[in-house]
Protein backbone atom coordinates (compact mmCIF):
# COMPACT_ATOMS: atom_id res chain seq x y z
CA UNK A 1 0.00 0.00 0.00
CA UNK A 2 2.50 2.46 -1.18
CA UNK A 3 1.65 5.91 -0.96
CA UNK A 4 2.29 8.93 -3.80
CA UNK A 5 2.20 12.25 -4.02
CA UNK A 6 -1.43 12.20 -5.48
CA UNK A 7 -2.14 10.26 -1.87
CA UNK A 8 -0.52 12.90 0.45
CA UNK A 9 -2.18 15.82 -1.42
CA UNK A 10 -5.55 13.95 -0.66
CA UNK A 11 -4.63 13.27 3.29
CA UNK A 12 -3.06 17.02 3.42
CA UNK A 13 -6.81 17.93 2.31
CA UNK A 14 -8.46 15.81 4.72
CA UNK A 15 -6.37 16.62 7.38
CA UNK A 16 -6.75 20.54 6.70
CA UNK A 17 -3.31 21.12 6.22
CA UNK A 18 -1.70 23.00 3.39
CA UNK A 19 1.24 20.95 1.81
CA UNK A 20 2.81 23.00 -1.35
CA UNK A 21 3.66 20.76 -4.59
CA UNK A 22 7.22 20.84 -3.72
CA UNK A 23 6.87 18.96 -0.61
CA UNK A 24 4.29 16.59 -1.89
CA UNK A 25 7.21 13.73 -3.26
CA UNK A 26 9.78 13.93 -0.20
CA UNK A 27 6.76 13.56 2.52
CA UNK A 28 5.47 10.63 0.60
CA UNK A 29 8.80 9.07 0.56
CA UNK A 30 8.80 9.84 5.03
CA UNK A 31 5.29 7.99 5.24
CA UNK A 32 6.21 5.40 3.17
CA UNK A 33 8.97 4.52 5.48
CA UNK A 34 6.69 4.76 8.37
CA UNK A 35 4.04 2.63 7.02
CA UNK A 36 6.42 0.31 5.57
CA UNK A 37 7.81 -0.54 8.93
CA UNK A 38 4.29 -0.83 10.46
CA UNK A 39 3.39 -3.66 8.39
CA UNK A 40 5.29 -5.23 10.79
CA UNK A 41 1.65 -5.75 12.40
CA UNK A 42 0.22 -8.22 9.47
CA UNK A 43 2.60 -10.53 11.31
CA UNK A 44 0.66 -10.94 14.07
CA UNK A 45 -2.11 -13.59 14.68
CA UNK A 46 -5.06 -11.11 15.82
CA UNK A 47 -7.86 -13.76 14.35
CA UNK A 48 -10.80 -13.18 16.92
CA UNK A 49 -9.01 -10.96 18.90
CA UNK A 50 -11.63 -7.88 20.30
CA UNK A 51 -9.81 -4.66 19.40
CA UNK A 52 -8.38 -2.59 22.65
CA UNK A 53 -10.92 0.28 22.82
CA UNK A 54 -10.13 1.13 26.75
CA UNK A 55 -6.58 0.17 28.81
CA UNK A 56 -8.79 -0.07 32.01
CA UNK A 57 -12.17 -2.02 31.79
CA UNK A 58 -14.73 0.14 33.08
CA UNK A 59 -18.08 1.90 31.93
CA UNK A 60 -18.53 5.37 30.91
CA UNK A 61 -19.96 6.49 33.88
CA UNK A 62 -23.10 8.96 32.93
CA UNK A 63 -23.53 12.17 34.92
CA UNK A 64 -27.06 13.92 35.76
CA UNK A 65 -28.55 16.01 32.43
CA UNK A 66 -28.74 18.96 34.10
CA UNK A 67 -26.22 22.60 33.73
CA UNK A 68 -23.42 23.01 35.63
CA UNK A 69 -21.66 25.63 34.18
CA UNK A 70 -22.26 28.41 32.38
CA UNK A 71 -22.69 32.53 32.13
CA UNK A 72 -18.78 32.48 30.79
CA UNK A 73 -18.59 33.88 27.54
CA UNK A 74 -16.29 36.42 27.64
CA UNK A 75 -14.04 33.65 28.96
CA UNK A 76 -15.20 31.56 26.36
CA UNK A 77 -13.73 34.18 23.32
CA UNK A 78 -10.80 35.14 25.64
CA UNK A 79 -8.45 33.99 23.44
CA UNK A 80 -10.11 34.07 19.79
CA UNK A 81 -8.31 35.72 17.19
CA UNK A 82 -11.14 38.22 16.44
CA UNK A 83 -14.35 38.17 18.47
CA UNK A 84 -17.04 41.08 19.13
CA UNK A 85 -19.63 41.47 21.78
CA UNK A 86 -19.32 37.71 23.36
CA UNK A 87 -18.89 35.98 19.62
CA UNK A 88 -16.20 34.28 17.62
CA UNK A 89 -15.79 36.58 14.56
CA UNK A 90 -15.01 33.83 11.44
CA UNK A 91 -14.92 34.30 7.53
CA UNK A 92 -17.40 34.19 5.52
CA UNK A 93 -19.11 30.24 5.89
CA UNK A 94 -22.18 30.95 3.65
CA UNK A 95 -21.63 32.51 0.04
CA UNK B 1 25.68 23.83 54.25
CA UNK B 2 23.39 22.46 51.29
CA UNK B 3 21.83 25.04 49.49
CA UNK B 4 17.69 25.16 49.61
CA UNK B 5 17.42 23.93 45.43
CA UNK B 6 19.47 21.60 46.63
CA UNK B 7 17.22 20.03 48.94
CA UNK B 8 14.97 16.93 48.22
CA UNK B 9 11.19 17.68 48.11
CA UNK B 10 10.81 15.48 51.58
CA UNK B 11 13.01 17.16 53.15
CA UNK B 12 12.22 21.02 52.49
CA UNK B 13 8.62 19.90 53.68
CA UNK B 14 10.60 19.01 56.76
CA UNK B 15 12.35 22.25 56.64
CA UNK B 16 9.32 24.11 56.51
CA UNK B 17 7.59 22.40 58.97
CA UNK B 18 10.12 22.90 61.67
CA UNK B 19 10.89 26.69 60.28
CA UNK B 20 14.50 26.38 59.37
CA UNK B 21 13.76 28.61 56.56
CA UNK B 22 9.83 30.29 54.32
CA UNK B 23 8.34 29.36 51.91
CA UNK B 24 9.40 32.97 50.77
CA UNK B 25 13.03 32.38 51.32
CA UNK B 26 12.93 29.06 49.56
CA UNK B 27 10.64 30.32 46.44
CA UNK B 28 13.31 33.77 46.37
CA UNK B 29 15.95 31.18 45.97
CA UNK B 30 14.63 29.39 43.12
CA UNK B 31 13.63 32.48 40.92
CA UNK B 32 17.67 33.83 41.22
CA UNK B 33 18.43 29.96 39.80
CA UNK B 34 16.04 30.02 37.57
CA UNK B 35 16.72 33.51 36.17
CA UNK B 36 20.90 32.48 36.34
CA UNK B 37 20.60 28.72 34.55
CA UNK B 38 17.26 29.00 32.06
CA UNK B 39 19.30 31.21 29.36
CA UNK B 40 21.63 28.47 29.08
CA UNK B 41 19.10 25.36 30.20
CA UNK B 42 16.07 27.14 28.50
CA UNK B 43 14.14 24.50 30.27
CA UNK B 44 11.81 27.00 31.57
CA UNK B 45 9.13 28.84 28.76
CA UNK B 46 7.51 31.28 30.95
CA UNK B 47 8.72 31.95 34.16
CA UNK B 48 6.48 33.29 37.09
CA UNK B 49 8.68 34.80 39.79
CA UNK B 50 5.68 36.95 41.48
CA UNK B 51 3.58 34.83 41.29
CA UNK B 52 5.92 32.17 43.41
CA UNK B 53 6.23 34.72 45.79
CA UNK B 54 2.74 35.75 46.19
CA UNK B 55 1.64 31.51 46.52
CA UNK B 56 4.91 31.06 49.22
CA UNK B 57 3.80 34.06 51.18
CA UNK B 58 0.18 32.70 51.45
CA UNK B 59 2.18 29.30 52.32
CA UNK B 60 3.83 30.79 55.32
CA UNK B 61 0.40 32.17 56.57
CA UNK B 62 -0.83 28.87 56.62
CA UNK B 63 2.20 27.05 57.44
CA UNK B 64 2.02 29.42 60.91
CA UNK B 65 -2.02 28.76 61.66
CA UNK B 66 -1.72 25.39 61.46
CA UNK B 67 -3.85 24.78 58.20
CA UNK B 68 -1.22 23.68 55.82
CA UNK B 69 -1.10 21.40 52.83
CA UNK B 70 1.06 18.44 52.22
CA UNK B 71 2.68 20.03 49.70
CA UNK B 72 2.71 23.13 51.58
CA UNK B 73 5.17 26.13 50.16
CA UNK B 74 7.19 23.32 47.57
CA UNK B 75 8.36 25.19 44.28
CA UNK B 76 7.12 23.25 41.40
CA UNK B 77 8.05 23.28 37.75
CA UNK B 78 4.98 23.04 35.44
CA UNK B 79 5.10 21.36 31.81
CA UNK B 80 3.46 23.65 28.94
CA UNK B 81 1.05 21.19 28.41
CA UNK B 82 -1.02 21.94 31.79
CA UNK B 83 -3.66 24.75 31.53
CA UNK B 84 -3.11 27.00 34.16
CA UNK B 85 -5.06 29.97 34.93
CA UNK B 86 -4.03 33.26 33.04
CA UNK B 87 -0.61 31.74 32.53
CA UNK B 88 0.48 31.35 28.91
CA UNK B 89 0.28 27.79 28.02
CA UNK B 90 0.72 26.14 24.40
CA UNK B 91 1.73 22.39 24.78
CA UNK B 92 5.21 24.67 22.89
CA UNK B 93 3.29 24.97 19.53
CA UNK B 94 3.14 27.67 17.10
CA UNK B 95 -0.93 27.29 16.99
CA UNK B 96 -1.37 28.22 20.08
CA UNK B 97 0.09 31.28 19.85
CA UNK B 98 -0.29 33.30 23.43
CA UNK B 99 -3.05 31.21 25.20
CA UNK B 100 -4.08 32.01 28.25
CA UNK B 101 -6.42 28.97 29.87
CA UNK B 102 -8.78 30.83 31.59
CA UNK B 103 -9.34 27.95 33.76
CA UNK B 104 -6.81 25.24 35.91
CA UNK B 105 -6.56 21.88 34.54
CA UNK B 106 -7.68 19.19 37.70
CA UNK B 107 -4.16 17.99 37.91
CA UNK B 108 -2.81 21.27 38.81
CA UNK B 109 -5.23 22.44 40.73
CA UNK B 110 -4.76 19.74 42.89
CA UNK B 111 -1.18 20.78 43.31
CA UNK B 112 -2.48 24.10 44.77
CA UNK B 113 -4.88 22.70 46.39
CA UNK B 114 -1.96 21.03 48.53
CA UNK B 115 -0.22 23.97 48.93
CA UNK B 116 2.34 23.44 46.27
CA UNK B 117 4.16 27.40 44.90
CA UNK B 118 3.89 27.77 41.06
CA UNK B 119 7.81 28.97 39.39
CA UNK B 120 6.61 28.81 35.88
CA UNK B 121 5.52 26.45 32.47
CA UNK B 122 8.20 24.04 31.33
CA UNK B 123 9.55 23.52 27.82
CA UNK B 124 9.08 19.85 26.00
CA UNK B 125 8.32 18.48 22.25
CA UNK B 126 5.17 20.31 20.38
CA UNK B 127 2.18 18.61 21.75
CA UNK B 128 4.47 16.22 23.44
CA UNK B 129 5.11 14.30 19.89
CA UNK B 130 9.29 13.41 20.41
CA UNK B 131 11.52 12.27 22.47
CA UNK B 132 14.81 14.67 22.82
CA UNK B 133 12.28 18.36 23.01
CA UNK B 134 14.05 19.63 19.37
CA UNK B 135 10.14 19.98 18.37
CA UNK B 136 9.24 22.22 20.42
CA UNK B 137 8.64 25.98 19.27
CA UNK B 138 10.93 27.49 21.65
CA UNK B 139 14.00 25.32 21.21
CA UNK B 140 15.66 22.40 22.40
CA UNK B 141 16.33 22.18 26.39
CA UNK B 142 19.81 21.02 26.88
CA UNK B 143 20.45 18.50 29.19
CA UNK B 144 22.67 19.58 32.45
CA UNK B 145 24.99 16.34 32.14
CA UNK B 146 27.31 16.21 29.88
CA UNK B 147 29.52 13.60 28.44
CA UNK B 148 33.15 13.15 29.98
CA UNK B 149 35.31 12.97 26.68
CA UNK B 150 35.92 16.76 26.88
CA UNK B 151 34.05 17.59 23.69
CA UNK B 152 31.69 19.61 25.44
CA UNK B 153 29.01 18.46 22.94
CA UNK B 154 25.02 19.73 23.82
CA UNK B 155 23.12 16.72 25.20
CA UNK B 156 18.91 15.90 24.78
CA UNK B 157 17.54 16.07 28.14
CA UNK B 158 14.98 13.85 26.05
CA UNK B 159 11.43 14.22 25.52
CA UNK B 160 8.69 15.10 25.60
CA UNK B 161 9.12 16.31 28.85
CA UNK B 162 12.57 17.44 28.60
CA UNK B 163 12.19 20.82 30.30
CA UNK B 164 10.47 18.70 33.39
CA UNK B 165 13.57 16.80 33.50
CA UNK B 166 16.27 18.97 33.26
CA UNK B 167 14.81 21.72 35.83
CA UNK B 168 14.79 18.82 38.64
CA UNK B 169 17.86 17.77 37.43
CA UNK B 170 19.74 21.33 37.14
CA UNK B 171 18.04 22.11 40.83
CA UNK B 172 15.24 24.43 39.84
CA UNK B 173 12.41 23.00 41.03
CA UNK B 174 11.88 20.55 43.75
CA UNK B 175 9.69 18.72 41.70
CA UNK B 176 7.92 18.93 38.08
CA UNK B 177 4.69 17.64 36.66
CA UNK B 178 4.77 15.64 33.46
CA UNK B 179 3.28 13.62 30.96
CA UNK B 180 3.30 10.17 29.32
CA UNK B 181 1.87 9.42 26.28
CA UNK B 182 4.65 6.46 25.19
CA UNK B 183 7.50 7.22 27.47
CA UNK B 184 7.56 11.27 28.00
CA UNK B 185 8.01 10.82 31.62
CA UNK B 186 10.39 7.69 31.71
CA UNK B 187 12.80 8.22 28.88
CA UNK B 188 13.53 12.13 29.82
CA UNK B 189 14.19 10.72 33.88
CA UNK B 190 16.34 8.41 32.31
CA UNK B 191 18.61 10.79 30.43
CA UNK B 192 18.99 12.85 33.40
CA UNK B 193 19.06 10.86 36.23
CA UNK B 194 15.60 11.70 37.73
CA UNK B 195 12.98 9.70 38.98
CA UNK B 196 9.72 9.79 36.83
CA UNK B 197 6.48 8.03 36.90
CA UNK B 198 3.54 7.28 34.85
CA UNK B 199 0.51 6.02 37.53
CA UNK B 200 -2.03 3.37 35.87
CA UNK B 201 -4.51 5.00 33.11
CA UNK B 202 -7.24 6.38 34.41
CA UNK B 203 -5.66 7.76 37.82
CA UNK B 204 -4.94 10.79 37.09
CA UNK B 205 -7.39 13.53 35.14
CA UNK B 206 -6.62 14.55 31.85
CA UNK B 207 -8.93 17.87 32.24
CA UNK B 208 -7.00 20.62 31.13
CA UNK B 209 -4.02 18.69 30.22
CA UNK B 210 -3.56 19.23 26.12
CA UNK B 211 -4.93 16.07 24.34
CA UNK B 212 -2.15 14.08 22.49
CA UNK B 213 -3.68 10.79 21.68
CA UNK B 214 -6.06 10.29 24.73
CA UNK B 215 -6.19 6.48 25.03
CA UNK B 216 -2.80 6.50 25.81
CA UNK B 217 -2.04 9.75 27.63
CA UNK B 218 -1.48 10.32 31.11
CA UNK B 219 0.22 12.87 33.72
CA UNK B 220 2.86 12.07 36.12
CA UNK B 221 5.75 13.70 38.42
CA UNK B 222 9.25 14.17 37.50
CA UNK B 223 11.42 14.21 41.00
CA UNK B 224 14.91 14.12 42.56
CA UNK B 225 14.13 10.99 44.62
CA UNK B 226 11.60 7.86 44.59
CA UNK B 227 9.87 9.15 48.01
CA UNK B 228 8.94 12.76 46.13
CA UNK B 229 7.86 11.42 43.55
CA UNK B 230 5.32 9.07 45.51
CA UNK B 231 4.61 12.78 47.69
CA UNK B 232 3.57 14.38 44.34
CA UNK B 233 2.00 11.96 42.70
CA UNK B 234 -0.24 11.36 45.63
CA UNK B 235 -1.10 14.41 45.15
CA UNK B 236 -1.49 14.99 41.58
CA UNK B 237 -4.23 11.79 41.29
CA UNK B 238 -7.64 10.88 42.53
CA UNK B 239 -11.36 10.85 40.96
CA UNK B 240 -12.20 13.88 38.25
CA UNK B 241 -16.23 13.90 37.21
CA UNK B 242 -14.90 16.13 34.61
CA UNK B 243 -12.34 13.46 32.70
CA UNK B 244 -14.88 10.07 31.96
CA UNK B 245 -11.68 7.44 32.02
CA UNK B 246 -11.38 9.46 35.39
CA UNK B 247 -11.09 6.20 38.25
CA UNK B 248 -13.47 5.68 40.99
CA UNK B 249 -10.68 4.76 43.27
CA UNK B 250 -9.38 6.15 46.50
CA UNK B 251 -6.03 7.21 45.93
CA UNK B 252 -3.55 5.09 48.41
CA UNK B 253 -0.75 6.05 50.29
CA UNK B 254 2.06 5.58 47.62
CA UNK B 255 5.12 7.43 50.24
CA UNK B 256 4.39 4.80 52.76
CA UNK B 257 4.77 1.79 49.91
CA UNK B 258 8.51 3.35 49.10
CA UNK B 259 10.03 1.61 52.10
CA UNK B 260 7.77 -1.28 52.08
CA UNK B 261 10.95 -3.58 50.76
CA UNK B 262 10.57 -6.75 47.78
CA UNK B 263 10.89 -9.85 50.36
CA UNK B 264 9.02 -12.22 49.36
CA UNK B 265 7.85 -10.11 45.87
CA UNK B 266 8.38 -12.35 42.36
CA UNK B 267 9.66 -9.86 39.77
CA UNK B 268 10.01 -10.93 36.03
CA UNK B 269 12.46 -10.13 34.03
CA UNK B 270 11.11 -10.21 30.21
CA UNK B 271 13.69 -11.92 28.07
CA UNK B 272 12.27 -9.50 25.09
CA UNK B 273 13.87 -6.87 26.26
CA UNK B 274 17.18 -7.60 25.40
CA UNK B 275 17.48 -6.20 22.31
CA UNK B 276 20.10 -5.95 19.34
CA UNK B 277 23.00 -3.25 20.16
CA UNK B 278 22.05 -2.83 23.30
CA UNK B 279 25.26 -1.09 25.06
CA UNK B 280 26.84 -2.84 27.64
CA UNK B 281 26.76 -0.28 30.48
CA UNK B 282 22.49 -0.72 30.21
CA UNK B 283 23.57 -4.29 29.97
CA UNK B 284 25.23 -4.61 33.09
CA UNK B 285 22.71 -2.43 35.00
CA UNK B 286 20.19 -4.82 34.27
CA UNK B 287 21.78 -7.45 35.84
CA UNK B 288 22.98 -5.27 38.75
CA UNK B 289 19.21 -4.26 39.54
CA UNK B 290 18.53 -8.13 39.14
CA UNK B 291 21.17 -8.57 42.04
CA UNK B 292 20.13 -6.11 44.24
CA UNK B 293 16.33 -6.86 44.02
CA UNK B 294 17.45 -10.73 44.92
CA UNK B 295 19.76 -9.51 47.67
CA UNK B 296 16.35 -7.49 49.18
CA UNK B 297 14.74 -10.75 49.44
CA UNK B 298 12.70 -10.88 45.48
CA UNK B 299 12.58 -13.77 44.07
CA UNK B 300 13.46 -13.20 40.12
CA UNK B 301 11.89 -15.34 37.47
CA UNK B 302 12.18 -15.59 33.72
CA UNK B 303 9.04 -14.50 31.52
CA UNK B 304 7.87 -13.73 28.20
CA UNK B 305 6.41 -10.93 26.46
CA UNK B 306 6.04 -12.18 22.93
CA UNK B 307 4.56 -9.04 21.46
CA UNK B 308 6.89 -6.95 22.74
CA UNK B 309 8.38 -5.73 19.21
CA UNK B 310 5.15 -4.83 17.74
CA UNK B 311 4.18 -2.35 20.49
CA UNK B 312 6.08 0.67 18.80
CA UNK B 313 4.60 -0.04 15.49
CA UNK B 314 1.23 -0.48 17.49
CA UNK B 315 1.61 2.85 18.40
CA UNK B 316 2.24 4.59 15.75
CA UNK B 317 -0.76 4.02 14.13
CA UNK B 318 -3.12 4.33 17.61
CA UNK B 319 -1.10 7.54 18.86
CA UNK B 320 -1.40 9.44 15.11
CA UNK B 321 -5.01 8.54 14.63
CA UNK B 322 -6.22 9.72 18.27
CA UNK B 323 -3.70 12.66 17.47
CA UNK B 324 -4.92 13.63 14.07
CA UNK B 325 -8.44 13.73 15.60
CA UNK B 326 -7.76 15.70 18.37
CA UNK B 327 -5.83 18.33 16.86
CA UNK B 328 -8.51 18.87 14.66
CA UNK B 329 -9.92 21.97 16.80
CA UNK B 330 -7.23 23.86 15.95
CA UNK B 331 -8.30 25.34 13.26
CA UNK B 332 -7.78 29.00 14.18
CA UNK B 333 -11.33 30.36 14.52
CA UNK B 334 -11.80 30.35 18.42
CA UNK B 335 -7.95 30.39 20.27
CA UNK B 336 -3.96 30.10 19.16
CA UNK B 337 -3.07 31.61 15.78
CA UNK B 338 -5.26 32.58 12.17
CA UNK B 339 -3.81 32.79 9.00
CA UNK B 340 -5.72 35.16 7.12
CA UNK B 341 -6.47 33.78 3.10
CA UNK B 342 -9.54 34.07 0.74
CA UNK B 343 -11.61 31.13 1.62
CA UNK B 344 -12.65 29.84 4.98
CA UNK B 345 -10.99 26.58 3.81
CA UNK B 346 -7.74 28.55 3.17
CA UNK B 347 -7.74 29.78 6.49
CA UNK B 348 -8.03 26.26 8.03
CA UNK B 349 -5.31 24.94 5.59
CA UNK B 350 -2.80 27.55 5.92
CA UNK B 351 -3.26 28.23 9.66
CA UNK B 352 -2.60 24.52 10.58
CA UNK B 353 0.45 24.66 7.72
CA UNK B 354 1.98 27.66 9.76
CA UNK B 355 0.85 26.96 13.10
CA UNK B 356 1.92 22.91 13.52
CA UNK B 357 5.41 21.91 13.42
CA UNK B 358 7.30 18.98 10.72
CA UNK B 359 6.65 16.51 13.30
CA UNK B 360 3.57 16.84 14.37
CA UNK B 361 2.26 17.62 10.73
CA UNK B 362 3.82 14.22 9.81
CA UNK B 363 1.72 12.48 12.36
CA UNK B 364 -1.51 14.27 11.54
CA UNK B 365 -1.05 13.12 7.70
CA UNK B 366 -0.35 9.44 9.37
CA UNK B 367 -3.18 9.22 11.47
CA UNK B 368 -5.35 10.59 8.74
CA UNK B 369 -4.32 8.19 6.30
CA UNK B 370 -4.86 5.38 8.89
CA UNK B 371 -8.31 6.52 9.49
CA UNK B 372 -9.32 7.65 5.85
CA UNK B 373 -12.05 5.39 4.17
CA UNK B 374 -10.58 1.86 2.86
CA UNK B 375 -7.73 1.36 5.26
CA UNK B 376 -9.50 1.75 8.56
CA UNK B 377 -9.71 -1.73 9.23
CA UNK B 378 -6.08 -2.67 7.77
CA UNK B 379 -4.94 -0.21 9.69
CA UNK B 380 -6.15 0.83 12.96
CA UNK B 381 -8.71 -2.14 13.75
CA UNK B 382 -5.55 -4.15 13.34
CA UNK B 383 -3.32 -2.10 15.43
CA UNK B 384 -6.09 -2.30 18.14
CA UNK B 385 -6.24 -5.46 18.42
CA UNK B 386 -2.53 -6.41 18.38
CA UNK B 387 -3.23 -3.83 21.21
CA UNK B 388 -5.26 -6.46 22.90
CA UNK B 389 -2.32 -8.48 22.48
CA UNK B 390 0.36 -6.70 24.09
CA UNK B 391 -2.10 -6.11 27.56
CA UNK B 392 -2.52 -10.25 27.40
CA UNK B 393 1.21 -10.52 27.32
CA UNK B 394 1.03 -8.94 30.57
CA UNK B 395 -1.77 -10.47 31.73
CA UNK B 396 -0.27 -13.66 31.65
CA UNK B 397 2.90 -12.40 33.38
CA UNK B 398 0.96 -11.53 36.41
CA UNK B 399 0.42 -15.09 36.79
CA UNK B 400 3.85 -15.28 37.32
CA UNK B 401 5.19 -12.37 39.07
CA UNK B 402 4.27 -9.42 40.73
CA UNK B 403 6.27 -6.37 38.75
CA UNK B 404 8.74 -6.31 35.89
CA UNK B 405 12.56 -5.13 35.89
CA UNK B 406 13.84 -3.70 32.74
CA UNK B 407 15.84 -1.00 31.32
CA UNK B 408 14.24 2.50 30.83
CA UNK B 409 15.55 3.45 27.35
CA UNK B 410 17.89 1.90 24.59
CA UNK B 411 20.69 4.04 25.25
CA UNK B 412 22.12 7.33 27.15
CA UNK B 413 21.41 11.03 26.25
CA UNK B 414 22.50 11.53 22.59
CA UNK B 415 23.92 14.33 21.31
CA UNK B 416 21.10 17.64 20.12
CA UNK B 417 20.92 16.87 16.48
CA UNK B 418 22.42 13.27 16.06
CA UNK B 419 18.73 11.67 15.31
CA UNK B 420 16.52 14.32 13.93
CA UNK B 421 17.03 13.23 10.41
CA UNK B 422 15.53 9.96 10.99
CA UNK B 423 12.11 9.56 12.40
CA UNK B 424 12.26 5.56 13.25
CA UNK B 425 15.64 6.31 15.12
CA UNK B 426 13.81 8.72 17.22
CA UNK B 427 10.88 6.34 17.74
CA UNK B 428 13.02 3.23 19.31
CA UNK B 429 14.07 5.35 22.11
CA UNK B 430 10.58 4.77 23.19
CA UNK B 431 10.55 0.70 22.59
CA UNK B 432 10.66 -0.27 26.51
CA UNK B 433 8.33 2.07 27.66
CA UNK B 434 5.86 2.06 25.32
CA UNK B 435 4.19 -1.06 26.01
CA UNK B 436 3.32 0.34 29.51
CA UNK B 437 1.54 3.13 27.58
CA UNK B 438 -0.45 0.72 25.43
CA UNK B 439 -1.42 -1.29 28.27
CA UNK B 440 -2.10 1.12 30.44
CA UNK B 441 -0.21 0.08 33.25
CA UNK B 442 2.12 2.21 35.83
CA UNK B 443 5.31 2.19 35.04
CA UNK B 444 8.43 4.24 36.98
CA UNK B 445 12.06 4.81 36.22
CA UNK B 446 15.28 5.08 38.63
CA UNK B 447 18.39 6.05 38.03
CA UNK B 448 21.07 3.75 38.90
CA UNK B 449 23.96 3.98 37.43
CA UNK B 450 26.29 5.90 34.96
CA UNK B 451 27.52 4.72 32.32
CA UNK B 452 31.46 4.86 30.40
CA UNK B 453 31.07 8.94 29.61
CA UNK B 454 29.42 9.50 33.25
CA UNK B 455 25.79 9.71 31.67
CA UNK B 456 22.70 8.65 34.16
CA UNK B 457 20.83 5.26 33.12
CA UNK B 458 17.79 4.39 34.40
CA UNK B 459 15.90 0.69 35.67
CA UNK B 460 12.04 0.57 34.39
CA UNK B 461 9.84 -1.07 36.86
CA UNK B 462 5.96 -2.01 35.40
CA UNK B 463 3.47 -3.45 38.16
CA UNK B 464 0.09 -4.45 37.40
CA UNK B 465 -2.97 -2.04 36.85
CA UNK B 466 -3.43 0.37 40.32
CA UNK B 467 -0.77 -1.88 42.09
CA UNK B 468 1.36 1.52 41.92
CA UNK B 469 2.56 0.82 45.74
CA UNK B 470 4.35 -2.57 44.27
CA UNK B 471 5.98 -0.54 41.54
CA UNK B 472 6.93 1.94 44.68
CA UNK B 473 8.53 -0.40 46.85
CA UNK B 474 10.79 -1.78 44.44
CA UNK B 475 12.29 1.28 43.15
CA UNK B 476 12.85 2.74 46.67
CA UNK B 477 15.29 -0.77 47.11
CA UNK B 478 16.61 -0.17 43.57
CA UNK B 479 17.45 3.26 44.57
CA UNK B 480 18.69 2.30 47.80
CA UNK B 481 20.70 -0.84 46.85
CA UNK B 482 22.48 1.38 44.03
CA UNK B 483 23.40 3.74 46.01
CA UNK B 484 23.07 6.41 43.14
CA UNK B 485 23.48 9.70 43.97
CA UNK B 486 25.06 11.24 41.11
CA UNK B 487 24.58 14.64 40.42
CA UNK B 488 24.95 17.03 36.91
CA UNK B 489 28.08 18.91 37.33
CA UNK B 490 26.93 23.07 37.25
CA UNK B 491 28.30 24.45 33.94
CA UNK B 492 25.12 26.50 33.38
Amino acid sequence: MAVDANTVRRVARLARIHEPDSRLESLAGELNTILGWIEMLNEVDVEGVEPMTSAVETTLPLRDDVVTDGGNSQKIVANAPRSADGFFVVPKVVE
Amino acid sequence: MTKLTELTLAAARDGLASKAFSAVELATEFNAAIEAANPRLNAYVVTTPEKALAMAAASDARLKDGSAGRLEGIPLGIKDLFCTEGVRATACSNILGEFKPTYESTVTSQLWRDGAVMLGKLNMDEFAMGSSNETSRFGPVVNPWKRQDGANASLTPGGSSGGSAAAVAADLCLGATATDTGGSIRQPASFTGTVGIKPTYGRASRFGIVAFASSLDQAGPIAKTVLDSAIMLESMCGHDPKDSTSLQIPVPDFAAAVARGVKGLKIGVPKEYRVDGMPEAIEKLWSDGIAWLKDAGAEIVDVSLPHTKYALPCYYIVAPAEASSNLARYDGMRFGARVEGETLTEVYEQSRAQGFGNEVKRRILIGTYVLSAGYYDAYYLRAQRVRTRIAEDFRLAWQKCDALLTPTAPSAAFGLGEKSDDPIQMYLNDVFTVTANLAGLPGISVPAALDSQGLPLGLQVIGRALDEETVFAVAGVLEAQSGFNAKAKSWW
